[in-house]
């Protein structure tokens, strides 16, 4: 009896502990997932009205028809596209043809870098194409069958191409020229700049009810 | 004289060992961690979003509202075609115009204009329920979107 109350208590080793609490940080830290808020943007157009949309006066060689039926098949220009990776490089063309160029496009053309003034030279000047870019629009019209999946590459390939000519515009990559945040006011500005003459011209058009 | 009784008997016991108090801390902290839920919408809807390269990212974020679409998880009891989910329910196309309201109403007024729907579509979803989806939208004055979309590592993407 008289014995118990002398016995040591056997202490548990408490260093481990850290060692513990550490692994269940990093656990948690790499299997959480930060939600990310990134994706395409576009601005949809305003509400119908009674009235009907406006007639369309725009040139049909300004105006360059994607157009994707519910079988996933697309209609570039009306003429069936097989490559989708060509897409891209015809939405550039498209924009930096400059066939009939306005004074404004004018001024545009020559504050373009000398790369893309070349590009203009070898690729554009065709009298069936854009008038300039002021003046080009990309009209996409899918089918209410058209996948989300084509719909979304469609939409990512012509504003990768509007992309790519900004940003090479400003001397930048085009993960830096995506980049740049509208809040702070240089960069904004970088931004503007990469613009000026060059709209984005993404028409979203009302799809047709019709299957393929 | 009688003074020794009172005499404190010896200072020994009184300091608390200190050496358990990480230990309480740790316990608190794991129980903390582990019941401790992220405030989340629970998804109703299937999601594998698509992948693009030309992403951007939205600036604030408190001027985002997400909408879910996709086919529902539980087919049994929604069945099989997409549905628009927001918040932990569905809604059907015609509430969309009040959902935006309530929305617009957790922001300043100075921002209502600038608040930006998030759509997280599921890649096997066809077109009409997007196309109408964005009809209400129009209607509500919600013009801003983003189709929510993963980085295409360049690798894999052309």
């Amino acid at each position: 009896m008289s014995k118990r109350g002398t016995r040591s208590v056997p202490e548990i080793s408490s260093g481990s502990m850290a060692d513990i609490a550490f692994l269940l940080l990093i656990f948690f830290l790499v299997t959480t997932t930060i939600a990310n808020d990134r994706g395409i943007a576009l601005l949809l157009p305003p509400k119908i009205e009674d009235e009907p949309p406006p007639e369309v006066t725009k040139k049909d060689k300004n105006i360059f028809k994607i157009q994707a039926n519910s079988k996933d098949e697309l209609l570039v220009e009306d003429e069936i596209l097989e490559d989708l990776d060509e897409l891209k490089e015809m939405v550039r063309k498209f924009i930096l043809n400059f066939g009939d160029p306005t004074k404004e496009a004018v001024e545009t053309y020559n504050s373009l870098p000398p790369s893309l003034k070349r590009y203009v030279n070898e690729h554009g000047r065709q009298d069936d194409n854009s008038d300039g870019p002021d003046e080009a629009v990309v009209s996409f019209k899918a089918d209410r069958g058209t996948s989300y999946e084509l719909y979304i590459r469609v939409l990512d390939d012509v504003n990768a191409a509007y992309n790519e000519i900004y940003a090479e515009r400003i001397g930048l990559s085009v993960d830096e020229f995506l980049a740049l945040s509208k809040r702070k006011e240089e960069e904004k500005e970088l931004y503007e700049s990469a613009r000026v003459g060059l709209p984005r011209a993404i028409s979203i058009a009302e799809p047709t009810k019709v299957g393929g | 004289m009688g003074y020794g009784k009172f005499k404190k008997k010896s200072k020994a016991g009184a300091a608390i060992s200190t050496a358990s108090l990480p230990d309480i801390i740790f316990m608190l902290l794991f129980f903390f961690m582990v019941t401790t839920v992220l405030r989340e919408t629970e998804l109703l809807v299937e999601q594998d979003l698509p992948k693009a390269t030309q992403l951007t990212k939205l600036e604030r974020k408190s001027l985002v509202a997400h909408l879910y679409v996709g086919k529902p998880l539980n087919t049994q009891i929604y069945g099989k075609e997409p549905k628009v989910q927001a918040n932990d329910v569905f809604v059907s196309l015609p509430e969309i115009v009040r959902w935006v309201a309530q929305e617009k109403d957790k922001l300043d007024e100075v921002e209502r204009d600038q608040l930006t729907v998030s759509l997280k579509v599921d890649i096997g979803t066809k077109m009409g329920i997007i196309v109408d989806l964005q009809e209400e939208l129009r209607e509500a004055n919600a013009r801003k979107i983003l189709y929510n979309s993963l980085k295409k590592t360049a690798a894999l993407g052309g």
